[in-house]
């Protein structure tokens, strides 16, 4: 198959940067769309080129860091996928692909395709974990949570940090990242003791690090390749409010 | 975890200004939904009676006295926390994309609500010029109900009206869930079906009712 | 080092394999007596340190898979200051976000009979009898801990409808020990250890420099110092001192360019602590997972893993023409050859996952491959679906026949599914002691870039036992003994051998940027792949190794003349990361080719052709080869240093593992 491929190419963060145009041609319907770039990356360091900069590792679409804008969409043209989970076969011979990097304040581009998502990091230091010191655990079965608990933790806890629903927000919010993380550990007996105060430093951080905020458009999870639900905002919404309209008696 | 500063502070986050959009905005609903059925009388095939005894209860009786100052304060903080949002959304993203296929992942209603909003505030200040400010404030001799009269038998003003009620309905058909959404209250698949449904039926009930009101006039005049 | 003996028989006309032999390892501070008490008593006399002058140490993590981000997050906890060294642009991206099956622990939940014991016998037996009996039963207790914390910390575990935890079974295992969070174990377990990690960060006792790729290990006065880091994004070399330096930075699979390994997955950082001396035991020992989705084309870049559960319902088999190119249906039953079903007529499909993977190989060689590279075989499942129904096959593979149409873009329902053998997991790694330590005082290695508990062979699901192990409770408290002996030391990089080393880093990322040839680095990586592939994969023997052994050199020179790596060292360059991670694979593959040379026997993953009996089952050589074989590095183009650690089973007979 052929394809001409606009891509954004950006030297560095200072560089304003701007799209290029290249071909394509003999590339196998079987190839994903990451061995398409790295096919044509191969290409031009021959030709003497700089091959084009992109995030990858796992490519089996678990470890979140790919993440390109194909298309005008988040991880391109198909739902709830990642970028490496793509296959060429999904798009028509001949196909103009515009490819640009996930946009937001939070996400600096580094270099072409490449962007900095240390920011989700950050959220998470806030209080996306259970404060418990290895070593004092109880045993495993002493605390036994209802199965629909547990699964719907688990569906919540299986976000991979892509950032595709902030690149896929119409206000670059962060809100289905963050609101992943407090569902998750909402749903959990072990996750109560910090339930009020985790919410309120992830949500002050997500604002912090500069993201938008969520009017409910749900573009995110039509593009979250961990089908992370809406209902995770609903929970972070309830649980924030909750929060801060009914103080803790116990705590002044 | 240490314990963050808790007091108003939390109406200045993202999260806690999207809760006073969706509290103002939900209320917003149920007085659209009073004044429809107050403005439907105008439909009454009787002169303007009914309208106009209503109409001097609404403007006389003090508990809706109270309940006007309420809606006022709704719909300055709805506007100005709407006025907020529309102008905060660039700095996340100072950079757009260059292409950008929304229409694949949002409705048509959310992605418009910017331009739905900006329509109702103009439509706001011209309806409140006429009615509000005309007949409270400068005390037109007019009744209410030939004030309406007068005002829908003008084409253009009746256009005015019914477009402005096609933006409402797009306001409504994303604001109406989104409310709920906001205030957490949509928790599970089935929920969202019923309030999405509930949003559709509502967007599409209540502008109607107001349009029919300019358009019964116009064919009322001819 | 002790005087070292030269093997008697290579004659080095031009260089063929040789090794010489060293000093054998005879301290390797396993503690004695009782089993069950060893790792308790040992515990109980290892050094501590104080609460307040924990605050005075510094250790160097470098990685933040399960093993590293366990180990950083506990050392956090106690009280160290913790740097982590990540290439990954956040520690949560490590390759054991990966792992799907689940992770073994003998909680006997099940009342299925299960114990530390056996788990810990059919850890040893799983190891093929190569692996040291202290280490293996330690991971077995520990185990039940393991699944303790995580549950603490979150992990959503799969459970029963009474909201206890569900385990099952695994990897041909008797016992239901294992216990997975759907097919994301893997993921679970690391976000567990990573937001550990991030509440250590927020309180201030680790920090971590993503986007940082150690490049060397420094070596001072014969204890570990610190590191050579670049930072990715600028192109600055760093150097780092610390009291101690851990390094859990994974395996090497993806010396074969292609395996189930994350792409980035690389042997720099051991494979330089390796050069700095510390030995590297068992290289040659990596393990082929029957089922993944074959390669497609030469522009593939990295193989999926599919469940070996399939191989209960599917038939495999192959067109009894070589090269047939029909499409399967139009292939008529009697020109379909089941050659499991003919070859081991009483296993089958079911052959154990060594057995069907060198048979794949073995027909696809003969050329009865099939599919676009003729390196595939076929799983066809018709006849389940005629004999259950769809609904049933439905059931049991649903989600996997999605996945596999996801990437092929074929239907298992319509066409049989190709699968072949992939490199999935590296039991050998850098050697340590009973306390993870290498020979290298001051640094350690844990996970799966340590060599330490699987032996010739790793059981399912025990890879993400043992990082954790290793992480959460082993390292923490063995760390701690050498660290009370380095409280009145100030690491400091103003050292001979920190400038030393960061200036061989400079001249080794000048030497490849100046190369200027014609090849990308991926071509030499994709040749070297199939040079291991082919003779040092699912089946080795002495000739096709020693022409391998020269190939690999041959390669490696051509790479340093011949490779182009477009830009420069002072910017984001991932063309100039990877060729400085392939010239590594190209140095390990040699070690690797050696080591499975030297090894005159088989046993586990490891088949030597010359050794096997009439019907194809691999001779272990007990009594030559029962020892942990760890290689010293002599020097560039020498003759690697072979120390032996013999292995003495005191506790479990070692067996001939049989399938009848
Ligand atoms: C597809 C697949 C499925 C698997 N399924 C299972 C399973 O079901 N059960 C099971 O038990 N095991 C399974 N395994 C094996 C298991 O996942 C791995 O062995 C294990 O996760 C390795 O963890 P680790 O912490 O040692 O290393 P990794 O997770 O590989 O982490 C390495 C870390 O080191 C860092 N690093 C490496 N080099 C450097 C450097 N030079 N500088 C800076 N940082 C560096 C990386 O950034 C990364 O953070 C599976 C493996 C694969 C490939
Ligand atoms: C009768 C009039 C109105 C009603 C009933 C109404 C109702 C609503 C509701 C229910 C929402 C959803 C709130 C949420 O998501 O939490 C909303 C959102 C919004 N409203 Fe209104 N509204 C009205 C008028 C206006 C006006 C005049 C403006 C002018 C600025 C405005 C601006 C907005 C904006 C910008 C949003 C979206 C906020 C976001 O991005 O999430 N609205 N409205
Ligand atoms: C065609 C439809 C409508 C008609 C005929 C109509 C009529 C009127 C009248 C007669 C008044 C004056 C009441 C008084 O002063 O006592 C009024 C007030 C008002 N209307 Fe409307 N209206 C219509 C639609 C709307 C819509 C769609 C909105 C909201 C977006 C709206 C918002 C208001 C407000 C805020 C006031 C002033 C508050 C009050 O006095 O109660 N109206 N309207
Ligand atoms: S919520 Fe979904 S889209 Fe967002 S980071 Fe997580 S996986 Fe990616
Ligand atoms: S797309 Fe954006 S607006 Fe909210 S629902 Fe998702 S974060
Ligand atoms: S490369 Fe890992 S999710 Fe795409």
């Amino acid at each position: 198959m052929r394809f001409i491929l606009r891509i954004w190419r950006q030297k560095n963060a200072q560089d304003p940067g701007r799209f290029e145009t290249y071909e394509v041609d003999g590339i196998s319907p079987d190839a994903s769309f990451l061995e398409m770039l790295d096919i044509l990356n191969e290409r031009l360091i021959r030709e003497g080129k700089e091959p084009v900069a992109f995030d990858h590792d796992c490519r089996e679409g678990i470890c979140g860091s790919c993440g390109l804008f194909i298309n005008g969409r988040a991880h391109g043209p198909l739902p709830n996928i990642t970028t490496c989970r793509l296959y060429m076969r999904h798009f028509k011979d001949g196909d103009t692909i515009t490819i640009e990097p996930f946009r937001a304040k939070p996400f600096p581009v580094i270099k072409d395709l490449v962007v900095d998502r240390s920011a989700l990091d950050r959220i998470i230091q806030k209080g996306g974990y259970i404060s418990v010191n290895t070593g004092s655990a109880p045993d495993a079965n002493s605390i036994p949570i209802p199965k629909p608990y547990a699964d719907r933790a688990f569906d919540y806890a299986t976000c991979i940090g892509c950032g595709a629903c902030v690149a896929a927000c119409k206000n670059a919010s962060a809100m289905l990242f963050t609101a992943a993380k407090v569902a998750h550990l909402a749903m959990l007996p072990q996750g109560q003791p910090e339930r009020r105060e985790r919410v309120k430093r992830m949500v002050a951080q997500m604002d912090l690090e500069g993201f938008g905020h969520c009017s409910n458009t749900g573009a995110c999870a039509v593009e979250c390749p961990a089908k992370i639900p809406l209902t995770a905002i609903a929970q972070l919404q309830r649980d924030f409010i909750w929060a801060n309209l009914t103080p803790d008696p116990h705590i002044r | 975890m240490k314990a963050t500063s808790s007091s108003l502070s939390w109406l200045h986050t993202s999260v806690g200004r999207k809760v006073v959009m969706a509290v103002t905005g939900l209320f917003l609903i149920t007085f659209l939904v009073v004044h429809l059925a107050g403005n439907l009388l105008l439909l009454r095939n009787d002169g303007g009676q009914a309208f106009n005894a209503y109409s001097e209860f609404m403007s006389t009786n003090p508990a809706i006295r109270v309940l006007e100052i309420l809606l006022f304060a709704g719909f300055v903080l709805h506007i100005y926390q709407g006025l907020y949002f529309i102008f905060r959304e660039r700095k996340s993203r100072p950079q757009g994309y260059a292409l950008n296929a929304a229409s694949a992942n949002t409705s048509i209603f959310s992605r418009t609500m910017r331009l739905s909003a900006v329509v109702i505030l103009v439509f706001l200040v011209a309806h409140l010029q006429h009615f509000f400010v005309e007949h409270r404030l400068l005390h037109s001799p007019l009744t209410m109900y030939d004030l309406c009269k007068l005002t829908f038998e003008n084409p253009y003003y009746s256009a005015f009206y019914i477009g402005s009620m096609v933006l409402l309905a797009f306001h409504l058909a994303h604001g109406f869930y989104s409310g709920f959404q906001t205030l957490g209250l949509v928790m599970n698949s089935r929920i969202e079906r019923l309030i999405r449904w509930a949003a559709a039926a509502f967007a599409f009930i209540v502008p109607l009712g107001f349009a029919i009101i300019p358009i019964y006039f116009l064919i009322a005049k001819n | 080092m002790a005087e070292t003996l030269v093997v008697p028989s290579p004659v080095t006309v031009s260089p063929s394999i040789s090794w010489r032999e060293g000093a054998p390892i005879l301290d390797n501070r396993c503690p004695s007596g009782d089993l069950e008490k060893r790792w308790t008593r040992h515990k109980d006399s290892l050094r501590l340190v104080a609460p307040h002058n924990k605050r005075k140490l510094e250790v160097i993590v470098v990685g933040a898979g399960l093993a590293g981000a366990s180990a950083a997050a506990s050392l956090g906890e106690l009280g160290y200051q913790v740097k982590v060294f990540v290439y990954h642009n956040s520690p949560r991206r490590a390759h054991s976000i990966a792992a799907q099956g689940g992770i073994n622990a003998a909680k006997n939940y099940r009342n299925d009979g299960d114990s530390i014991w056996r788990l810990f016998y059919d850890t040893i037996k799983g190891g093929d009898f190569r692996s040291r009996e202290s280490n293996v039963y330690r991971l077995a207790e520990v185990s039940v801990k393991i699944i303790d914390h995580c549950v603490a910390q979150g992990v959503p575990f799969a459970r029963e409808y009474g909201g206890y935890l569900d385990t099952r079974s695994f990897g041909g295992a008797q016992l239901m020990r294992t216990f997975y969070a759907r097919g994301q174990t893997g993921q679970q377990l690391l976000l567990g250890a990573y937001a550990a990690l991030q509440r250590q960060v927020e309180q201030g006792n680790v920090k971590v420099y993503y986007n940082h790729e150690v490049l060397d290990i420094v070596v001072d006065e014969g204890r570990a110092r610190g590191i050579i880091v670049r930072n990715l994004i600028t192109g600055e070399i760093h150097r780092v001192a610390a009291h101690a330096v851990v390094l859990a930075t994974g395996g090497y699979g993806n010396a074969y360019y292609l395996s189930t390994n994350a792409k980035l997955s690389n042997a720099t950082a051991i494979w330089r602590a390796h050069r700095r001396g510390a030995y590297f035991a068992n290289p040659s020992f990596v393990q082929i997972h029957p089922t993944c989705i074959p390669q497609s084309g030469e522009y593939q870049s990295k193989l999926t893993l599919m469940s070996e559960s399939l191989r209960n319902d599917g038939r495999v088999w192959v067109p009894r023409t070589p090269g047939d190119k029909r499409p399967p249906h139009e292939i008529p039953e009697h020109e379909r050859w089941y050659y499991l079903e003919e070859w081991y007529p009483s296993f089958g499909n079911l052959v154990p996952r060594d057995i069907a993977s060198r048979a794949a190989k073995r027909v696809c060689d003969m050329g009865y491959g099939v599919g676009p590279t003729g390196r595939a075989v076929y799983l066809d499942f018709s006849d389940a679906i005629k004999r259950l129904g769809r609904e049933v096959i439905y059931q049991r593979y649903g989600n996997l026949f999605e996945m596999y149409e996801e990437i092929t873009g074929e239907s298992p329902w319509e066409t049989p599914m190709r699968i072949y053998p992939a490199v999935h997991y590296t039991m050998g790694g850098l050697w340590v002691d009973y306390n993870l330590m290498t020979n290298i005082p001051g640094l350690y290695a844990i996970g799966e870039a340590n060599f330490s508990d699987h032996g010739a062979n790793r059981l399912g699901a025990s890879a993400l036992m043992q990082g954790l192990a290793d992480g959460y409770f082993i390292l923490p408290y063995t760390i701690g003994d050498y660290l009370a002996t380095q409280l009145f030391e100030k690491p400091s990089t103003d050292t001979a051998a920190f400038v030393e080393a960061e200036k061989e880093t400079k001249q080794r990322i000048e030497r490849v940027l100046s190369a200027k040839g014609t090849r990308t680095v991926d071509e030499f990586h994709r040749e070297l792949g199939k040079i291991l592939w082919d003779a040092c994969g699912l089946a080795r023997n002495a000739s096709g190794l020693s022409e391998a052994f020269h190939q690999v050199r041959e390669l490696r020179e051509r790479f340093w003349r011949e490779v182009r790596v477009p830009g420069t060292g002072q910017e984001f360059n991932q063309n100039l990361e990877k060729a400085l991670r392939v010239a590594d694979f190209l140095e390990l593959g040699e070690l690797m080719i050696v080591d499975a040379y030297h090894r005159e026997e088989s046993c586990g993953c490891h088949l030597r052709e010359e050794y096997q009996t009439a019907e194809g089952e691999p001779l272990r050589n007990d009594e030559k080869y029962a020892y942990v074989a760890a290689w010293e590095w002599a020097g560039e183009g020498e003759a690697p240093i072979l120390h032996k650690e013999p292995l003495n089973f005191e506790f479990v007979k070692p067996t001939v593992r049989s399938y009848k």
